[in-house]
């Protein structure tokens, strides 16, 4: 079927989420599943996260389809938690993307959502995770007004860069990039700490 | 020489492993579901394990630029355990997934009823789900169960040209090769199959329908078994289109009954922003 026939029916089948398909299984998750052979590797990421914005899942539902997902899903899953998600009951999705060593895992799961709700530690940690792994920090949600005046993750960085250097590894050029975002520069106006969840300072901040 | 290794269970092997393979020219394989030397107790065990062939392990492969695709199945070994029956019905959900191109390995090991049962219903589901099915033949008993087994495919709705009879020898190879079915033959070291005997089959039966695996695992395996069978035919004086069709082509065209065959996958650099990820295990 023609990959634009296929989304558009598929995008009006996830507005009715009673629907269903083979093995019984709601019908917007099996579009879901299919997206990537339907539409293709370069249009698969944005087909599926059309369908979850249309079917609009609740974190009951996002979860279910995370834990049932391939790689790509997850990522579409972790894409859409901003729009998506309120509150921080989607965390535990986050979370378990962190735990992996898939890139482009991380680097879904360091979104606005992320941003806006990932604990000081989990974050300055996830970070770290992606100097380790050479996820760019570019991928990384809302950076510089997070790690800004955070001395905690200046540190971190700064003792990352010593083990490097002792064993006379490169360090990576993302670390410099991070750390000096972690500076206090009086011209910008002060974040506030960075422990827990920041909603008004990192929405707006779109990069 | 390009080749696709159409049964091979990387998440027995190291990365190491991986880059020897791009090395030897693997671009391709297939990584059906199968018994992991420790019995599984759960579902839940092979939940976790179906996901790591639908999410770490084509990570890793795509390191090297080899595409991974799998199968999935309630094994031989553990279909006969009540413990792990429920998978069964938890198949379904995960069939539907992008590469998953085939229902597999899923056939005879000790040839019990509860196995006649999880292999007439995982073909069952090969049909419903429009894919293929790669099937396991016995190790033990092995005429009996290849006999066994082409009745059960001939009585079940999948057409015997979406099976792929796997494991096969000299002496199971002419009723498989009868029955319809495409036919495999796994490469080892020790057991099995040597390249040397496989020339002599191809030389015997011919290369249509014919596919030659690895089956590396995590016993006495390895995988570039697939190039040794290769460089085995030219020099018995087959030529590089009849190597290309056996370790490229074949498996191909039987995969891609599924329809869901992807061997253009991104380059490794360009996965992510042009960053390498060969870090990534760190």
């Amino acid at each position: 079927m023609n990959p634009d026939t296929w989304l558009a029916t598929a995008l009006d089948e996830a507005a009715d989420p009673a629907a269903t398909g083979p093995g019984g299984l709601p019908l917007w998750e099996v579009r879901l599943a299919e997206a990537g052979r339907v539409c293709g590797p370069a249009h698969a990421d944005a087909a599926r996260t059309a369908l979850l914005r249309a079917a609009r899942p609740g974190t009951t539902a996002l979860t279910r389809v995370y834990r049932h997902g391939t790689a790509a899903e997850r990522r579409a899953v972790l894409t859409v938690l901003d729009a998506l998600v309120p509150d921080n009951s989607a965390l535990p999705l986050v979370e378990d993307a962190l735990r992996t060593h898939d890139t482009r895992l991380l680097a879904a799961a360091l979104g606005p959502y992320a941003a806006r709700h990932l604990g000081a530690h989990a974050w300055r940690h996830a970070i770290l995770k992606c100097l380790f792994t050479g996820v760019p920090v570019s991928a990384v949600h809302g950076l510089p007004l997070r790690a800004h005046g955070d001395a905690e993750l200046a540190r971190m960085l700064g003792d990352f860069a010593d083990e490097r250097t002792a064993a006379g590894r490169p360090v990576p050029e993302d670390l410099h990039t991070v750390l000096a975002l972690t500076a206090v520069r009086p011209a910008v106006p002060t974040a506030p700490p960075t422990d827990g969840a920041r909603p008004g300072a990192v929405r707006g901040e779109e990069n | 020489m390009r080749i696709f290794d159409p049964h091979i269970h990387m998440t027995s092997r190291t990365t190491d492993d991986y880059e020897a393979m791009r090395a030897a020219g693997v671009r391709a394989l297939v990584e059906p579901a199968f018994w992991l030397g420790q019995p599984r107790t759960s579902p839940e065990s092979f939940y976790d394990y179906f996901d790591a062939l639908l999410g770490w392990e084509p990570f890793r492969a795509a390191q090297y630029g080899i595409a991974h695709h799998c199968a999935l199945a309630l094994n031989p070994k553990e279909a006969g355990d009540p413990r792990c029956a429920p998978v069964l019905d938890a198949l379904p959900r995960y069939l539907l997934k992008d590469h998953v191109v085939a229902v597999g390995e899923t056939g005879y090991d000790s040839m019990t009823p509860a196995e006649d049962h999880a292999l007439a219903h995982q073909l069952t589901l090969a049909h419903e789900f429009g894919l293929p099915a790669l099937v396991h033949t016995p190790h033990r008993d092995k005429l009996a169960g290849l006999r066994r087994t082409v009745d059960v495919v001939s009585e079940s709705p999948l057409a015997p040209d979406r099976v792929l009879l796997d494991h096969l020898n000299e002496t199971t190879v002419k009723e498989a090769k009868d029955s319809g079915a495409w036919t495999g033959f796994s490469i080892y070291p020790d057991t099995k199959m040597d390249p040397h005997r496989m020339v002599a089959i191809l030389q015997e039966y011919g290369t249509d329908k014919v596919l030659v695996n690895s089956a590396a695992d995590w016993g006495r395996s390895d995988p570039l078994l697939t190039r040794t069978t290769g460089e085995a035919m030219l020099a018995a004086g087959f030529t590089e289109d009849d190597v290309d069709k056996v370790l490229w082509r074949n498996p191909v065209a039987f995969y891609g009954l599924s329809g869901r065959l992807d061997l253009d996958r991104e380059s490794p650099s360009a996965l992510h922003e042009g960053n390498s990820l060969l870090r990534g295990g760190e």
